[in-house]
């Protein structure tokens, strides 16, 4: 019993010792937060398969130079192999240092392609050939030559998508060593709704807000009052702050009666992903419409208002409504 | 990266250029029936893959590929061994080029074009050839880096091979030190694996026989026989006869060395008078089994036997430089008493040749009492009627007679040839001896050099009393033959290119290539053996050249790791770099700076108990917060003194 025990114990004994020593084993595994820097303890170096080949080619040509007692062909076949084989360094040094500094990505509706862009920093010394794969894609690109990488990720569902584990790799100088380092960053990027294909028109203004006067972001210009620090610049009278010494904020009034309600209890007949779809179209609707809207989820009531904070929060309410990507 | 991507065009040449930098060190001595078509195969590649051509069909391939090894067959009879086994790795390479497409082909081609590299230096293993070779890596290494690259289209085509070609370069430089430390310590051979070094190559040398003409090669061959090193004063050059092999037998054409004599049955009789001289001779590799020595040796190199005849044979043909300790001496009896048998070898002549020359020493033999007088009397005829010339004719059937009553000119091998036929003729028994005479002192390195346009062939005579001697018949003709070499006596003006300056040159040359002869050509498993000696280990095993080699490898790669591995320099100003000794001095002092402290509550807090250092932190203050930056001669100020700022340890 004890026999069976002690390697068990030995091996979990040995792999806490290499996590300790090695915390990139597991550390990898989890998300980190920006930024990411590349050291020594991360990157790994492994002979490709040309690499290979080619020492197979450098023992082919030492044993013919011995053979042969030939001194300049053995010189030869060691420089090269000498050459050859210290580009292990500089491979590695593609890698070192290399820094995950920022991660961008705009939101997208489910079914498109999310572009997410992710800055390096360097430090000084320019990069070649490095590969960056993302779920079966590869990117080449040179620091500081590219700047930012552009990634296109698939965004089947909505909810967070999250980037996932990233190989960032480089074969450079001559092809005979594959450097390599994971990267996981802290990142998940908003995913709206699916848009539906084909919606009914959107519904008509409801009489319970009909005489309601809104004062949000419409487009008739209504009155003009105190800044406040929360109102957004572009809605700044600069030219009447001028005038009276303070700053004045335009204020603009909706269009009486004009505003709807998008209401998801009151889809009936449809499950639960369509009606999320067609909200997020009339949404979108609404806003091409220039027509004031408020949302009323389950939970929750938003607006009504107008613009595009209102349709983010709008969207992002929809997108994170039960059932979507964790 | 996806291997089977197809190629960009500086990608495609970096490949051909491997291709054409492999394949051309073996075209210089290809025969020229695979030259043409190697040269074809690869510019026609080349045309077509520069002209945006499309992948070559396998209907054209094929074919290549098959007859490619059969022309090798059949012009050479076997696929195997150096030249044949070179010739096909060509071929083959050059039509890789061919299939070349995608990058996964062009790696292979370049990975296998510096195996063909390589395999040329096993036919020229010179100075200039391998340095040529060394720097062609160069071209390699560019093209691995360039099909590791991804950017072609925003570079111009010059730049991205200028970028190439010296990252290349500078691989190759820093890889000198690993590559030498290899060299030396990874350990020899002392048998090959497998018995391939046999297969001769062509090379020019004194061969076994002398067939008419055969000398002619020779003499204008410069390059070198072998060099000599004397322990004392060199003989006079007139005295530098080096004997090689010795040909008794004559059959109207060619002079040929008996097969019995070449087995050794006795170490001959010789008696020595006079001093003898003591010297070293580093051979060439000739792919025979002659050694060369002073007229007459007296010892015999290790591996190697005396013939009865005093020419000196190794057991093996000298396939790579060959060195070894030899005595000799001037002065000698050589066989006073002449044996029936070596006497029967030397009156033997053929029959139904050279009437007119045996009429000759008919009448010299009545006419003559003395030998010596008949080898008088043949000597003056050949110094009055005779004269010396590279460019001898063609002779007739009746060779002999042709050139001692037709043309009357001729070089070495004629007036030996002659001369040796005319002695046996008179009934004096007579031998034609091939060698070498005379030797260039090159007196930077102080040492000789003998050339193959050296090589001389003399006649020796046996006379009652004195044994065999030596008559140079081309000295009869030509005296300058002996003093000055071959070249100077067939035309007296000596050309542009031989002029003084040009032969200083020379020496200086011939010296960097007998240094590299010896450390590196030669450097084999004996001389590896000994390497370790200065510390202590007699004679170093495998083992212990592995375990050198091991350390010494792990110390180069630490070095280049270290560099690897180093941390990254934390950019810092001169002022940080000062505040932070600062810094550092007081809490070694029992003060240390709170984390969120600044200069200005540091000096509240401790600059009472140090008075400087209340001043230092203000100046510290006002340098780093009231400039944009820093006037440097303040900072440097400021830096001093607080390197020669002494805090006293605050008791506890």
């Amino acid at each position: 019993m004890n026999a069976s025990v002690a390697p068990a114990s030995l091996w979990s004994r040995l792999l806490e010792y290499a996590e300790r020593r090695l915390p990139a084993l597991t550390r990898l595994k989890r998300a980190e937060n920006l930024p990411i820097q590349l050291d020594r303890h991360r990157i790994y170096v492994l002979p490709t398969r040309f690499g290979l080949l080619y020492s197979a080619v450098l023992i082919v040509m030492l044993v013919g130079a011995l053979n042969y007692n030939n001194n300049p062909a053995l010189l030869l076949t060691c420089l090269l192999g000498a050459a050859s084989y210290q580009s292990v360094f500089q491979a590695f040094r593609m890698l070192n240092q290399l820094q995950l500094a920022a991660l961008r990505a705009a939101p997208c509706h489910a079914g498109d392609v999310l572009r997410a862009s992710l800055h390096f920093h360097i430090d000084g010394r320019p990069r070649r050939s490095l590969r960056l794969q993302t779920e079966g894609h590869e990117t080449v690109f040179d620091l500081p030559h590219d700047g930012a990488i552009v990634l296109d990720i698939s965004a089947p569902q909505r909810g967070w998508r999250r980037l996932g584990r990233m190989r960032l790799s480089s074969e450079y100088p001559f092809g005979l060593f594959h450097v390599w380092s994971w990267l996981n960053p802290e990142f998940a990027a908003l995913v709206y709704p699916r848009l539906e294909a084909t919606p009914p028109p959107l519904p008509r203004a409801g009489a319970a807000t009909a005489s309601r006067t809104v004062r949000m972001s419409g487009d008739e210009l209504a009155s003009l009052r105190e800044y406040r620090p929360d109102d957004p610049q572009r809605n700044i009278a600069w030219k009447a702050s001028a005038r009276h010494d303070r700053l004045l904020v335009k204020e603009f009034e909706l269009r009486r009666g004009q505003e709807i309600v998008l209401d998801y209890a009151a889809l009936h007949g449809l499950d639960h992903e369509s009606r999320v779809s067609r909200l997020a179209r009339w949404v979108c609707q609404a806003e091409t419409a220039q027509q004031p809207y408020a949302l009323q989820l389950p939970e929750r009531r938003l607006g009504p208002a107008l613009g595009m904070e209102h349709r983010h929060a709008c969207l992002r309410e929809l997108a994170l409504l039960p059932g979507a990507a964790p | 990266m996806n291997p089977a991507r197809p190629l960009t065009p500086l990608q495609f040449a970096l490949t051909a250029a491997s291709v054409g930098a492999a394949v051309a060190p073996h075209l210089l001595r290809m025969p020229w029936l695979f030259v043409l078509p190697i040269m074809l195969v690869l510019a026609g590649r080349w045309l077509q893959r520069t002209r945006g051509g499309r992948r070559i069909p396998a209907w054209i391939k094929l074919p290549l590929i098959a007859i490619f090894p059969i022309f090798i067959i059949f012009h050479f009879g076997t696929l195997f061994g150096r030249g044949p086994g070179s010739v096909l790795a060509c071929t083959m390479l050059a039509l890789k080029l061919v299939e070349t497409e995608t990058r996964r082909d062009a790696r292979a081609a370049v990975c296998f074009s510096s195996f063909v590299l390589m395999s040329a230096l096993l036919f020229d293993s010179s100075l200039g050839f391998t340095l040529l070779l060394l720097a062609a890596l160069t071209v390699l290494l560019a093209a691995l880096r360039e099909l590791e690259s991804e950017r072609p289209a925003t570079r111009s085509l010059l730049a991205g091979l200028g970028e190439d070609l010296r990252s290349g370069a500078i691989a190759l430089a820093a890889a000198v030190p690993l590559a030498i430390c290899v060299f030396v310590f990874f350990p020899r051979l002392g048998s090959p694996l497998w018995g391939a070094p046999g297969d001769a190559v062509a090379r020019t040398g004194l061969g076994d026989s002398m067939a008419p003409g055969a000398m002619q090669e020779l003499l204008i061959d410069d390059s070198p026989a072998f060099r000599v090193r004397f322990d004392g004063l060199a003989p006079r050059r007139s005295d530098l006869y080096w004997r090689g092999p010795v040909l008794w037998q004559f059959d109207g054409n060619a002079w040929t060395r008996p097969e019995r004599l070449a087995s050794p049955q006795n170490s001959g009789d010789v008696e020595a008078t006079g001093k003898p001289i003591d010297y070293e001779i580093t051979l060439e590799p000739s792919e025979r089994r002659w050694l060369l020595a002073l007229d007459v040796p007296l010892s015999v190199p290790d591996g190697a036997v005396r013939g009865a005849d005093m020419s000196l044979v190794n057991h093996t043909p000298v396939d790579s430089l060959l060195r070894y300790r030899i005595t000799s001496s001037p002065n000698y009896v050589l066989e006073p008493q002449l044996g029936a048998e070596h006497r029967r070898l030397a009156l033997q002549l053929p029959a139904g040749y050279d009437p007119q020359a045996r009429e000759l020493a008919q009448r010299w033999r009545t006419e003559f009492r003395d030998d010596s007088a008949i080898v008088r009397a043949a000597l003056d005829l050949f110094h009055k009627e005779f004269f010396y010339t590279l460019n001898a004719p063609l002779l007739a059937r009746d060779s002999v007679d042709d050139f001692l009553f037709g043309s009357k000119s001729g070089f070495c091998q004629h007036f030996a040839s002659a001369f040796t036929f005319l002695m046996r003729a008179a009934r004096i028994p007579a031998r034609v001896v091939t060698g070498y005479q005379g030797g260039y002192y090159n007196g930077v390195g102080d040492y000789w050099v003998v050339r193959q346009s050296d090589a001389h062939a003399w006649a020796e005579v046996w006379l009652e009393g004195r044994g065999w001697v030596r008559v140079d018949p081309t000295a009869a003709v030509s005296p300058l033959r002996v003093q000055l070499g071959a070249r100077a006596a067939a035309g007296a003006t000596a050309p542009w290119y031989q002029a003084d300056w040009v032969q200083a040159v020379r020496n200086r040359f011939d010296l960097i290539n007998s240094f590299w002869n010896s450390a590196v050509v030669q450097f084999n498993v004996l001389r590896q053996q000994g390497l370790l000696t200065p510390f202590g280990v007699e004679k170093a095993e495998y083992s212990d050249l592995m375990a050198v080699l091991i350390a010494l490898s792990a110390l180069l790669l630490g070095v280049f790791a270290w560099w690897v591995l180093r941390a990254p320099r934390i950019a810092q100003d001169a002022l940080d770099a000062a505040y932070a000794q600062l810094c550092g001095k007081l809490a070694r002092a029992g003060a240390p700076r709170e984390p969120a402290e600044g200069p200005a509550s540091l000096a509240a807090r401790v600059g009472t108990r140090w008075r400087e250092l209340s001043e230092l932190l203000a100046e510290y203050g006002q340098l780093r917060y009231a400039f944009e930056s820093p006037p440097a001669a303040r900072v440097v100020g400021f830096a001093r003194k607080t390197a020669a700022l002494r805090l006293t340890a605050i008791q506890r």
